[in-house]
């Protein structure tokens, strides 16, 4: 009867403590975590104000803190301004590149990384550790000449090469967590009932790891459509949208600055949302 | 069956390789030779131009304060934030995505985010004025309140980079098995010994990832600054991309990228070292 | 259907050698079991039967036709795996008939084996389903279904058992025998408990550190074991080992005197199963100190000495004996083996 009691209190988080000092603590956590939630939030929906009141919401003061005074026009008068579009379509394409481009070159290495022992296999975890001690976007600087001489330079593929970088170290590692994550015996299975290698990846391997992958495809995504600096140093014209809200930065009006931002932030919350479910497997795998 | 074929290994990982060694590798020799050559032979002269820069001092300062403010800080909100989320059940999911939002927005949107706040009619200065403290809108974006856009940097920093700490941070947590807890409590261990004594050893290669990644990150920050101050607030990577996109001058800007990359790397190297993970000791 | 030979295989990792050099030759139809502890080489050797592996040096020979160099799908065998590797994004049907669809089986041919093989393994009711919908002992059917579905020259089963419990296990053992022996395939079951092992096979294969110790059939390995190690192996309790000194060829036993081997030297290893006894009196039997009685409802279990070395025996439960009592027992003398004790090899095993 005694040991009932015990365990039902420890399961409930509070050994041996009177219910009062159990629900105050139990107070104190909700109303921290909601705090964390709104230091969240609030920021987003401020600039979503912002984005949505016009000039006149810029100005007025002092501020009101409900969505009064908002429509979608301001929003959509920024689409319209010129250079907008087109840095977005730029900046959907060059993240469309990086994600082709360290799921092709990525899973692969991710797979080998987590079915073979082979010499090499710790010089090259090495190497794909190193390049995350260092700030990669500045490798854009010294790419800037070579890709003025491939005809690389202010081009989507540019920046989607280099955006590669910063993503394909990633996506070896966490596909490396993936393939893991399969069962060898499966693919043994496979090739035990009438599969060649390859037939056993596309027919078992690959449709477990379907899920994951695409996880990582989204933070490649998110990678490359977040990232300002290289973007800006090699293009000129063809500019992602980072790259075009920095540059146009300093002479634009404040409520396009704050439209700009709500564009940016969209699609990455949504992917987030997309993924929520791979964020802590894939850095617990990553992290390693 | 690897003896079968023991070249299947190198031919998966061999795109890879040639990748990353042509955009990884070379313009990193290449960034080293541009930033200790000039006119194609060894000289010093990059560096000493870079050094002697008016910006220099200011922005190699401004980013090891906002470095030492903003890492730590983050650790602690993340730390707190992992500790909380494991005692709840119904509901976990929507705050770990809720708290995993920033992560998907970049240095410049959040920014932008924070411009929106702090600006002159924002709604800090809406807040400050409805409770009396101040008594007409006050800037806090500007060069004359250097302290006070430090802060608004560090805050739009912290709000967008905790998260990342975050969610490795409670990946590591999520591989501690109950089990210790469990046993330390029965041994007495009250909750503030149980963190300190079990816990914080058992999240050890997660700290460290976590610290290696953030400071490496605040050592780039840029964006942020820029979208807040403008050209306000000097840090190291803006003066490279200065010196590259308005002075059109290389070799300077690769002495930038040279002195992060040595930061960066030194980071890295002490935290692998003062933080050394001893796998015998994991469970 | 077809008989297989392992020929002089050797399999290294590195510098351990899994394998040191195994020839064993199974005959059409035939169940053989490789029993042994964990790191005996037991999977290895499967594993390389089924082409996961590739041996180091040797031959296997599937019908008489070496498979060296042949990938998996090419040696006409299928597995079941010790964690049944039931593909989870494919439905129970699909699992059956995986196999068959690799091989370009018409839909019709597909659909007959797969009810085949599921009414033989009970699982028709759970041909839609997804395996994780499926308890332990469910996926295990499915396993063994999707490998007999195939109608394979070859069966392989590595540890299929070993994940279910107790009373589980058994009743599968009991449906893999009588299932198998309607299949009547040649089947190679590794495995490393002894009671699997006696109960399904034609013919047990003892292996351990990377040899083959023993082959035979069930009973002839119990009760005559090649080695040392194989009566310690096998059987519960283990085979008891005592040393006894020889004069005159004979073994003095209480009032006995056994003929021991011509090969035996001055002393002799007395290799006794703990029921090869029955309980007689002092002098006339041999001495037994008896340490701790354990009343085990179907008999009785006795831990105690023979000659200053550590003995277990089994009397029926009817016999009455304390602890720290002494007593005489009278060995089965048709029982016995008689072992080498430099070798530990018997000396009936070391003429053969």
């Amino acid at each position: 009867m005694n040991e009932q009691t015990l365990t039902q209190n420890s399961a409930s988080g509070a050994p041996r403590s009177p219910a009062s000092f159990a629900s105050s603590s139990r107070w104190l956590l909700w109303s921290g975590i909601i705090m964390l939630c709104a230091w969240v939030l609030v920021p987003i929906y401020l600039v979503a104000l912002g984005a949505l009141g016009g000039r006149q919401g810029v100005y007025q003061w002092p501020k009101s803190f409900l969505p009064t005074g908002i429509s979608l026009e301001p929003f959509i008068l920024f689409l319209t301004t010129e250079g907008v579009v087109h840095s977005f379509f730029n900046s959907l394409g060059a993240a469309g590149i990086t994600v082709a481009l360290s799921i092709l070159l990525g899973a692969p290495a991710g797979y080998a990384l987590a079915r073979y022992n082979f010499w090499g296999k710790d010089s090259y975890r090495l190497l794909v550790l190193l390049t995350r001690a260092f700030p990669l976007a500045i490798l854009a600087l010294p790419l800037t000449v070579s890709f003025i001489r491939l005809g690389l330079y202010d081009t989507v593929l540019g920046v989607g090469l280099i955006h590669t970088v910063l993503a394909l170290p990633f996506a070896a590692l966490v596909t490396q967590g993936i393939f893991l994550g399969v069962p060898k015996e499966l693919e043994e299975a496979a090739w035990v009932f009438g599969c060649t290698r390859l037939q056993a990846f596309f027919k078992v391997v690959a449709p477990l790891a379907l899920p994951g992958l695409v996880a990582t495809a989204v933070f490649a995504f998110v990678i490359s459509w977040n990232e300002v600096f290289a973007a800006s140093v090699l293009t000129v014209r063809n500019r992602t949208l980072t790259a075009y809200l920095l540059t146009v930065l300093s002479e634009s009006p404040m409520h396009y600055r704050f439209a700009g931002g709500l564009l940016l932030i969209l699609p990455s919350v949504v992917f987030i949302f997309a993924v929520r479910r791979y964020l802590f497997a894939i850095w617990g795998i990553s992290s390693k | 069956m690897t003896q079968n074929r023991p070249w299947t290994p190198y031919l998966l990982i061999l795109p890879s390789v040639a990748f990353l060694a042509l955009l990884f590798i070379v313009p990193l020799v290449q960034t080293l030779w541009l930033a200790v050559s000039s006119d194609g032979s060894p000289s010093l002269d990059n560096m000493q131009r870079m050094v002697a820069d008016i910006n220099f001092t200011n922005s190699l300062r401004n980013t090891f304060l906002l470095t030492l403010a903003v890492v730590p800080v983050q650790i602690a909100i993340a730390l707190a934030m992992g500790t909380m989320v494991s005692k709840v059940g119904t509901g976990r999911e929507t705050i770990l995505w809720i708290w995993t939002i920033p992560l998907g927005i970049s240095d410049l949107a959040a920014g932008l985010v924070w411009l929106s706040i702090l600006q002159n009619t924002g709604y800090f200065n809406t807040i400050l004025f409805s409770l009396g403290l101040i008594e007409r809108q006050t800037g806090w974006l500007s060069y004359q309140t250097p302290v006070a856009l430090f802060f608004a940097i560090a805050v739009a920093e912290i709000w967008r980079g905790t998260a990342i700490v975050m969610v490795i941070i409670v990946a590591g947590l999520n591989q501690v098995p109950k089990e210790f807890k469990e046993a330390a409590e029965i041994f007495g261990a009250g909750p503030w010994t149980r963190f300190r004594k079990i816990t914080l050893p058992l999240i050890r290669p997660a700290l460290q990832s976590a610290l290696i990644l953030r400071t490496v990150l605040a050592f780039e920050v840029f964006a942020v600054v820029y979208a807040l101050g403008g050209r306000n607030f000097p840090v190291l990577v803006g003066e490279a991309y200065n010196w590259q996109n308005q002075n059109q001058n290389y070799g300077v800007a690769a002495a930038y990228a040279v002195l992060i990359m040595i930061i960066s790397l030194s980071a890295t190297l002490i935290y692998l070292k003062a933080l050394k993970v001893d796998p015998e000791r994991l469970p | 259907m077809a008989n297989i030979v392992i020929d002089r295989v050797r399999k290294s990792f590195g510098a351990f050698q899994a394998l040191k050099e195994v020839s064993l030759t199974i005959n059409d139809g035939e169940f053989v079991s490789l029993l042994g502890p964990s790191g005996c080489g037991k999977t290895t050797l499967l594993r390389i039967i089924a082409g996961l592996e590739t041996a180091s040096r040797g031959d296997i020979r599937i019908g008489d036709k070496s498979v060296i160099g042949l990938a998996p799908k090419d040696r006409g065998l299928a597995m079941v795996f010790q964690n049944y590797a039931v593909f989870p994004h494919m439905t129970v049907y699909e699992n059956v008939a995986f196999g068959l669809r690799r091989q370009k089986a018409d839909e019709t041919r597909v659909k007959a084996q797969v009810a085949k093989a599921a009414g033989l393994l009970h699982i028709e009711q759970y041909l839609d389903r997804y395996p994780n919908k499926l308890s332990g002992g469910q996926r295990q059917r499915v396993a063994v279904a999707r490998a007999l579905a195939v109608e394979p020259k070859v069966l392989l089963m590595d540890e299929p058992l070993s994940n279910l419990d107790a009373l589980l296990r058994l009743e599968m053992r009991t449906e893999l025998k009588t299932v198998l022996q309607s299949a009547g395939t040649t089947t190679i079951y590794v495995t490393h408990d002894q009671t699997e092992a006696m109960g399904l096979s034609d013919r047990i294969a003892v292996m351990h550190g990377g040899i083959v110790e023993q082959v035979g059939s069930p009973v002839d390995v119990y009760n005559h074991p090649a080695t040392r190690f194989v009566g310690g192996f096998i059987g519960n309790p283990p085979m008891n080992f005592i040393k006894v000194p020889v004069s005159n060829g004979k073994v003095v036993v209480g009032a006995d005197h056994l003929p021991v081997p011509r090969e035996a030297g001055a002393e002799v290893v007395l290799g006794l199963r703990g029921e090869a006894v029955e309980l007689s009196s002092l002098p006339q039997g041999l001495e037994m100190k008896v340490r701790v009685a354990e009343p085990m409802g179907s008999h009785l279990l006795l831990t105690g000495s023979i000659h200053d070395q550590p003995v277990r025996v089994i009397l029926p439960a009817s016999e009455t004996v304390k602890n720290g009592d002494t007593i005489g027992l009278k060995l089965d003398s048709q029982r016995i083996t008689w072992l080498s004790p430099e070798s530990g090899k018997s000396y009936s095993a070391e003429m053969a």
